[in-house]
């Protein structure tokens, strides 16, 4: 009956179209935009091409040195000047770049440690078939609304409840019991460690959800099975969990890091007055800075760091796409394995 | 053995114990900055920066909503809290809207259809998945300045029609509970194909909808980086909720912090709402798959 079949592979191609024409106009000609912007100038709103020197200068901090500028400096007999400066605007402006990257780097770090641990203890509790926990949905819901609540409010309510001055409530209590006044939102350290706190309240509870499906893919007989062998809760946790877990958590990292990369509302809002704290800047604050000034935006810069997170993402994508797909049944079977020689061994 | 059992009960016991009280610190860690958010609305300024932190709600509920709505009528400040839920729900409505639909769409499409490019478009949208905004924000916005949508709502709305997340979602779901066998029933029918989507595809989707709606919708109602990016010209009737949050909040010769606090709390009254009412969805929906911003 071939002859009588119709083929509908026309409309497949009619469903996806709005999808990709909106992909095209919106994501895909302002991502290549965004790679030709990183070989412009800097400083206005016109540019002109550079080459790939935006990229020497944020990554090496190499002088660019302006040919016809030099020679017209050697003609007046002080070469040096004019390459001291550009010398050190080009080394000023690598290290920013190397301190956003830094500061993105540890803001990250210190919020997904305290946050990995949280939600690995209250992941392996809620699914503890042995513990008696009451009101397990209860727990979920609050724990999980922080990460609901607006973040530009989130960090709104942090600095007014933190604010330098003794306006600030926690400062304002401090004062009035005698203590010193601390430095919460301006503070090198003392903004970054509020920061991470503020982040790892936000994500603790999205996290904990996330690892707890993960811990339920598992197989229950697994855990019957070391129960009836007299294995304790921290030997279960140890010797199944955290093995068997070990594709779920290391996703975990890398989409967590994906995240720490565009960390943006807080550092950028987690300041006093506008002006931007130099200890929380991070990539993504810098690249918008750089970009959305209308004076003097240094449009190459900005767009040269898009397209090294870009290169940053990408990489870490692909590993989270490969530990995603990595093959079910071989994890199981790994697990097992890894059970019978811990279990066994012991 | 009824020893070794009650010794392992009271071992059990004692553990429920200890974990219950990690779990109740915990919460309260995640429920105090919310709950002094509250309280610090209902109390006067004066109150606030004479005694720091409290836990007790005070008097000056109605006193504070006077002040910040004097504000707003002398144009003291951008804070505008009726017009920011007109702003942000108008964004974030159509946005959300246009998501859902077009992500299903693409999602239908993938599903049932068979034709060639079929495994590099799903390919595709994978692949531009974890594409972080940050990275072509830079062209973004040289592009909408060029063409002129600046300081309008459109490049906060149509570009919402590709998800990539979304349709990701959408397919999965689909794959795993919409029968195909219910389209070929319909064709014999004599149903055309997009009825068949809108009559047949759309209704048996709606669970799946109604959990990606719900994402979509915080998610752009609490998208501060892109309006605050495109609203170049910070016109007072444009502004979205979190970007009158900033002005009021960064404004020194506001003295009263009261009204501040109600101003920050007014912001995150309507997804604290929408989060009671689908707290069970959302809870579920971010643990069928990781649901980052």
């Amino acid at each position: 009956m071939k002859h009588k079949t119709i083929s509908y592979a026309k409309f497949g191609y009619l469903f996806i179209l709005p999808f990709f024409i909106v992909y095209l106009f919106f994501q895909v000609y302002p991502l290549f935009y965004t790679f030709y912007l990183s070989t412009q100038s800097n400083g206005s709103q016109t540019t002109s091409s550079v080459g790939l020197d935006n990229f020497k200068i944020i990554l090496s901090g190499t002088p660019i040195i302006d040919e016809a500028k030099t020679a017209e400096n050697k003609a007046n007999g002080d070469d040096t000047i004019a390459y001291k400066v550009q010398k050190r605007s080009s080394e000023s402006t690598m290290k920013d770049f190397r301190r956003v990257l830094g500061n993105t780097f540890l803001l990250w770090i210190g919020n997904f440690i305290p946050q990995i641990i949280i939600s690995l203890l209250l992941a392996a509790w809620f699914t503890d078939a042995y513990l008696k926990i009451k009101g397990k949905g209860f727990y979920k819901i609050v724990m999980y609304m922080p990460n609901i609540i607006t973040a530009a409010s989130v960090a709104a309510l942090f600095v007014m409840l933190f604010s330098d001055s003794k306006l600030g409530a926690i400062n304002s209590w401090l004062a009035n019991h005698g203590y010193e006044v601390v430095p919460f939102v301006s503070g090198k350290t003392q903004s970054r460690v509020m920061i991470m706190i503020i982040q790892t309240w936000m994500w603790f509870g999205n996290t904990t959800i996330m690892l707890m499906s993960g811990i339920m893919g598992i197989n229950p007989s697994l855990f019957e099975a070391a129960n009836i062998d007299g294995a304790s809760p921290r030997q279960q946790f140890f010797r199944i969990t955290l093995p068997l877990l070990r594709p779920i958590l290391l996703y975990t990292v890398v989409t967590s890091m994906i995240g720490g990369l565009q960390m943006y509302d807080m550092p950028a809002l987690y300041n006093m007055g506008t002006s931007q704290n130099r200890y929380t800047e991070t990539i993504a604050v810098y690249i918008f800075n750089n970009f959305h000034n209308s004076m003097a935006p240094n449009l190459g810069y900005s767009a040269a760091a898009s397209v090294i997170l870009f290169f940053i993402t990408a990489i870490l994508g692909a590993i989270a796409f490969r530990v995603n797909n990595e093959d079910g049944d071989q994890k199981v079977r790994k697990g097992n394995q890894a059970l019978k020689i811990k279990l066994g061994g012991n | 053995m009824p020893e070794k059992t009650r010794s392992n009960s009271g071992m059990i016991m004692a553990r429920t114990i200890a974990v219950t009280v990690v779990l109740v610190l915990l919460t309260i860690f995640a429920l105090v900055p919310i709950w002094v958010l509250v309280v610090n609305a209902t109390r006067s300024s004066v109150d606030i920066t004479g005694k720091g932190v409290s836990l007790i709600p005070g008097l000056n509920f109605i006193e504070n909503i006077k002040t910040l709505s004097s504000w707003t009528s002398e144009g003291k400040v951008e804070f505008n809290a009726f017009r920011g839920y007109i702003n942000s729900g108008v964004i974030s409505l159509c946005a959300t809207g246009l998501t859902v639909l077009f992500s299903v769409m693409t999602a239908y499409g993938l599903v049932v259809y068979d034709f060639k490019l079929r495994k590099v478009a799903y390919t595709i949208i994978i692949a531009v998945m974890m594409v972080p905004v940050q990275v072509t924000s830079v062209g973004f916005y040289k592009f909408m300045l060029s063409i002129g949508l600046t300081d309008t709502y459109w490049p906060l709305i149509i570009p919402a029609i590709a998800a990539p997340a979304i349709v990701f979602f959408m397919r999965q779901s689909m794959k795993s509970t919409f029968p195909l066998e219910i389209v070929e029933a319909a064709r014999i029918d004599g149903c055309g194909e997009y009825r068949t989507f809108f009559t047949i595809g759309i209704p048996m989707m709606k669970p799946a909808i109604a959990v990606q709606a719900i994402f979509a919708f915080v998610a752009n109602w609490n998208n501060y980086y892109t309006p605050s990016m495109i609203l170049i010209s910070r016109k007072r009737t444009q502004l979205t909720l979190p970007m009158m949050v900033n002005t009021i909040v960064s404004n020194d010769k506001l003295a009263d912090y009261g009204a501040k606090y109600l101003a920050i709390m007014l912001s995150i009254i309507p997804v604290v709402i929408v989060y009671f009412i689908f707290s069970k969805f959302i809870v579920e929906g971010v643990a069928l798959g990781g649901v980052k911003e």
